[in-house]
């Protein structure tokens, strides 16, 4: 049995409610949709169970109502697993996971800036990557966030 | 005495880059590192959703100025598998080689640049002026020295000739001898070893912990390689060994770049003896992509890219996301620096091959009062008649590799 069809039916086993939401896209490539509730038990069974040590990156969406998160996670073999949930823009909170990825952090920062994400968890520090001064409440990664928004004065 | 912060950067001492490193210091010795960066961010992201696909190439390439292939080509992997387009076999060896040929001028670069943090310009013009060579062979090929373009959606921009690859073949030997002299100076000349052993500690355990990738943690021993472990392009066609180290610390980094120049310059004889024959692109240029999304890995010269692409059935892209290695080595070089010594900043941020943003060169520099061109030769003979007028003949040091 591949190592793709072993994570599937491993969370299968462990976490029924996940049927259906897990797809092999091709050789290598898992992807693995979970709600806010879910998202932390099957974090921890893949690290702890299945050697996802690697948090590559962290993708934010703008879905609409929703934002979206994938976590590509990669083990030792070549295999990325993408693990998706989804949240409504007006409650964008999602947990920092910085303590079992301490890589992440400029990740997360990025989603915090980029996308108007509420990160708990994510420890204090400078903010990544927009300057200081950036207007508050404007999202440059949201579909709806148009270059015209900026302040006059930075136009030129 | 109490603690001292101090800011270093945005004007950085050892990089060409704008980002802060505010370093709390107890005497010489660090404490506490925290990093601000963003100076440079450019919006390429929401660029490319408002550009079509192949707009979008072109920027992505210009993410870096050294590893600019490497992005062109992961964002592409990604537009291609979500998409379904098929890419001809030769095509994805012409990409692999525009690769390889890119890592030999980015660790050679790196290599001279960190020569120079040491002091050691000798290493710095030996590997630079070496570096032509593979700038030269970059440009004959695809017509400039960065930013190739050499692919294009479902295909490669130009074809690798006969021609190419005799001058490719002429090269290698030259690289062979040059990488293996540098490779006994690091293990032999006592002042360099002396200056990188022990400096930007970074355990195995440490590296896993903080998710580094590329060289920097090869050379803590961490067994990873997308070319090996996720095989894309022509990959799981080539044979070659994932170089490893286990000294964990900045001279560990640099015999595992050394290390995989050799590998590199393998590669490259490999792709040219066995370039498969056929097409190299589509017959007509792709414009629209069905919907789909996609992740694609790349071991990119500094480490691993990873693009994230979701495409929408329109000649645009929904959503790309880039993440490039240094971002990803930034946390582990936190890890490296505390407990070390203010004066080891440099080196020690200089070792994972940094690239915060990246700067352009062109072949052709305009022409202004009369200035001309000039080529090494031209260089090398004005440097001789420089030193002659201040009675040092130079006329007898042999110019290796020309």
């Amino acid at each position: 049995m591949s190592r793709e069809d072993t994570v599937r039916d491993d969370l299968l086993a462990t976490f029924p409610a996940l049927e259906g939401r897990i797809t092999i896209a091709r050789e290598r490539r898992l992807w693995v949709e979970v709600s806010r509730e879910e998202f932390q038990a099957v974090l921890d069974v893949l690290k702890d169970r299945h050697g996802f040590d690697f948090c590559c990156t962290i993708t934010g969406l703008d879905l609409g109502e929703d934002l979206g998160f994938v976590y590509h996670l990669a083990d030792w073999h070549g295999v990325v697993l993408n693990l998706r949930q989804r949240v409504p823009k007006s409650d964008p909170t999602i947990l920092s996971i910085t303590p079992r990825y301490p890589g992440v952090i400029f990740y997360e920062r990025e989603l915090v800036d980029l996308l108007g994400a509420k990160v708990e968890g994510l420890p204090p520090g400078d903010r990544y990557p927009l300057r200081d001064d950036w207007p508050e409440g404007q999202y440059p990664l949201r579909k709806d966030w148009k270059l015209e928004m900026l302040p006059e004065a930075w136009k030129e | 005495m109490a603690n001292v912060t101090i800011p270093v950067g945005p004007q950085h001492p050892a990089l060409k880059e704008p980002e802060c490193f505010k370093v709390t210091l107890d005497g010489e010795k660090i404490v506490g590192v925290e990093i601000r960066l963003g100076y440079n961010h450019r919006g390429i992201e929401k660029a490319c959703e408002e550009r079509t696909i192949v707009q979008s190439q072109y920027i992505l390439e210009r993410v870096c100025g050294i590893c600019s292939h490497s992005h062109s080509t992961c964002f592409l992997m990604a537009v291609e598998e979500a998409g379904k387009i098929e890419v001809p076999r030769r095509a994805l060896w012409i990409r692999t080689l525009i690769g390889e040929l890119e890592r030999i001028h980015s660790h050679l670069l790196w290599l001279g640049v960190a020569g120079h943090e040491l002091g050691f310009d000798t290493l710095l013009m030996y590997t630079w002026r070496d570096r032509e060579l593979v700038m030269d062979l970059l440009a004959l090929i695809s017509g400039n020295r960065v930013n190739y373009n050499m692919n294009v959606l479902g295909g490669a921009r130009r074809d690798i000739t006969d021609a190419h690859r005799a001058e490719i073949r002429k090269a290698l030997p030259v690289f062979r001898e040059r990488t293996a002299y540098y490779a006994r100076v690091a293990q032999e000349e006592s002042t360099l070893i002396a200056r990188l052993s022990g400096v930007g500690r970074l355990t195995k355990e440490e590296a896993i912990f903080y998710n580094a990738n590329g060289p920097t943690a090869r050379g803590s021993g961490v067994d990873r390689d997308t070319r090996r472990d996720d095989p894309y392009l022509a990959f799981p066609e080539l044979e070659f060994e994932v170089v490893l180290d286990d000294h964990s610390d900045v001279y560990g980094r640099t015999l595992v770049r050394i290390g995989e120049l050799m590998q590199t310059y393998d590669l490259i004889e490999q792709i040219i003896d066995g370039l498969p024959e056929g097409p190299i692109g589509p017959a007509r240029a792709i414009r629209r992509v069905a919907a789909g999304e996609a992740v694609s890995r790349y071991e990119a010269p500094r480490g691993e890219d990873i693009h994230y692409v979701c495409t929408n059935g329109t000649d645009k892209v929904e959503r790309v996301k880039v993440r490039a290695p240094t971002l990803g080595n930034l946390p582990a070089v936190v890890r490296m620096l505390e407990g070390g010594f203010l004066a080891d900043v440099p080196i020690v941020v200089a070792a994972i091959d940094p690239c915060f943003s990246c700067t352009d060169r062109g072949i052709r520099v305009a022409r202004s009062q009369g200035q001309d061109v000039w080529d090494a030769d031209a260089l090398r003979a004005y440097a001789i008649e420089f030193y002659r007028k201040r009675g040092l003949d130079l006329t007898r040091v042999k110019a290796p590799g020309r």
